[in-house]
């Protein structure tokens, strides 16, 4: 219960719940994301990758157990306690998030001038640190519908980080990325990382990219977690944990369904009967004769 | 037995679902009326938006307003000239548009270009996560994004509706004095004899003030409100036109028995 922050953990869950109507998200969940490192989530989709990054910016709240950024539990945090806290966040959000009407540049400014009182020089300076961080100087008076995806994405990048954030939540940054643009986001992400000493958490599918850069490791499934430590201890968990194996190798046999469930698809075709019959090795006709009992009428 | 019951059951969920969409929007309403004077710390943001509503309004308000007061003007002379009354022209034209049409008229008008454009906007900005990131930047959404847009559609609500009127009543004249011969000192006579300025003006006023307000309220919940997909999109913009239709039509009812039922 102590409210002190934790030394070595940025972000901790305890026991934490979630569930959207009767599907349980989180069932009694507990994570560690160590101060300082990359910390990747993996897991299928489906699993709360997102609702995990939602829950940690306060935009939702755990049924149960506790979530702790930095020592504060941020489902009892009053809004301007919460405010207070996501200054301290970046989001790269799945599809970027730009706002549309407003030039690149204009982005990375937004929460500069929302937060502060800069001179428009020196946000002006800001601007083109952060845009030639993430190499995208010349692209500052373009509207993000003229940049390509990858573009995009280092643009929204760039507006994360503007405040200087101490943590930063990257959600599925390279989804439909192609290998040039997913290699210079990898880059940057450690890069930044250690050169401003943030706590990062690259929510991911992609499996080989994302444990190339990280640090601590959390696989997820079926509402819990079926992994957690370094990429070491991750590959020796593998052998232990069917599901892990199958995630990581990318099975398409194993514990993890991609099928969604439900009745047996001979059923919803109505054939259950029929093939029921036909391995019993019933003829034809008397099955026939059995349907009309059933329908007397011979209306269908 | 089944067939006998669906319409009561279909009625008893509409009812639900209605008091729900009520409750939901009364509750919005209090939360976007505490962001509502700080809003005001950025003026800046609520004159884009009078512009993006109101001036972008300007010429579907101008060109309705003429039409409409051109028809006025030649009803109202071939019925008036029934009772040589036809002088009073002027005057049942500016009341009819000042007390009624205008303010009911442009309010129409503006639920269907700008409120709709205003919920499309919101809403679009939600499905791109654009309002989730503002809520991580730690910038109030409703503050920042929806306060400036209710704002907007209540300050040039009454503005337009003000023009239309004026316009209406200059095409009254026009057809009235200019093309049917009415006398033209009686036309502008009456209407400065007849109108009163609270009693008529203001009661103008008041109403197309009420009428911005719902159709922002509306505009605005409806946007934010949305779900998240192309089709939850079509149907905030259409719920938004059919909603603030409605309301204005039945509050101006309402508040025209008020003013001057008695």
């Amino acid at each position: 219960m102590s409210m002190t922050p934790d030394r070595t953990d940025m972000i901790t869950l305890d026991g934490v719940h979630f569930a959207r109507g009767k599907q349980v998200i989180f069932n009694n969940v507990d994570m560690r994301f160590p101060r300082g490192k990359v910390t990747v989530v993996l897991g299928p989709s489906g699993t709360g990758k997102t609702t995990l990054l939602r829950l940690i910016g306060g935009q939702l709240r755990p049924a149960r157990g506790q979530l702790r950024v930095d020592g504060i539990e941020v489902a009892r945090a009053r809004s301007k306690a919460l405010y207070a806290l996501r200054r301290r966040m970046g989001v790269l959000f799945q599809n970027g998030a730009l706002f549309t009407d407003l030039t690149v540049g204009e982005n990375v400014a937004f929460p500069l001038r929302a937060h502060s009182r800069l001179d428009e020089t020196l946000i002006r300076h800001i601007i083109l640190f952060k845009l030639e961080a993430v190499g995208l100087r010349a692209a500052r008076d373009r509207y993000p519908a003229e940049l390509s995806g990858g573009m995009a994405r280092r643009a929204a990048l760039a507006r994360a980080m503007a405040l200087d954030p101490e943590v930063m939540l990257y959600d599925e940054p390279f989804a439909g990325q192609d290998p040039v643009s997913m290699g210079v986001l990898l880059r940057l992400i450690r890069r930044l990382n250690d050169a401003l000493g943030l706590t990062s958490l690259v929510v991911t599918h992609d499996v080989s990219e994302a444990l190339s850069i990280a640090d601590h490791v959390i696989v997820l499934a079926g509402g819990g977690v079926i992994g957690q430590g370094s990429p070491d201890e991750i590959r020796v968990q593998r052998d232990a944990e069917p599901a892990l194996a199958q995630f990581l190798d990318g099975a398409a046999e194993g514990p993890l369904s991609t099928n969604d469930e439900g009745r047996p698809l001979a059923d919803e075709l109505g054939l259950g009967r029929k093939i029921l019959r036909e391995s019993r090795g019933e003829s034809q006709e008397e099955g026939q004769k059995e349907s009309q009992k059933e329908n007397p009428g011979g209306r269908r | 037995m089944n067939s006998l019951l669906d319409p009561i059951v279909r009625l008893g969920r509409l009812t639900i679902g209605g008091i729900r969409h009520a409750g939901s929007m009364a509750l919005f309403a209090v939360a976007l009326a505490w962001v509502l004077i700080p809003a005001w710390s950025r003026p800046r943001d609520i004159a884009q938006q009078v512009y993006a509503a109101g001036v972008l309004s300007l010429v579907i308000i101008l060109v309705a307003g003429g039409f409409v007061g051109l028809v006025l003007g030649l009803q109202g002379y071939n019925i008036l000239s029934n009772f040589n009354a036809s002088e009073s022209l002027g005057v049942m034209v500016a009341l009819s548009l000042v007390r009624e049409l205008g303010p009911v008229v442009a309010a129409l008008l503006f639920a269907g270009r700008a409120g709709s454009a205003i919920t499309a906007e919101i809403a679009l900005m939600k499905t791109t996560d654009q309002l989730a990131a503002l809520e991580m930047m730690a910038v109030d959404p409703l503050r920042r994004v929806l306060a400036p847009r209710f704002w907007g559609a209540v300050i040039s609500v009454p503005l337009l509706a003000a023009l239309f009127s004026l316009v209406g009543i200059v095409g009254g004249y026009l057809i009235g004095v200019v093309v049917l011969g009415v006398d033209q000192a009686s036309y502008w006579g009456q209407i400065r004899e007849q109108m009163e300025a609270w009693e008529d003006v203001g009661g103008g006023a008041i109403k197309s003030l009420a009428f911005g307000a719902v159709i922002a309220l509306i505009s605005v919940y409806e946007g934010y409100r949305a779900e998240p997909t192309a089709s939850g999109m079509a149907r905030a913009t259409t719920q938004t036109v059919v909603l603030s239709s409605l309301a204005v039509l039945g509050l101006d009812f309402v508040m025209t028995a008020f003013m001057f039922g008695a």
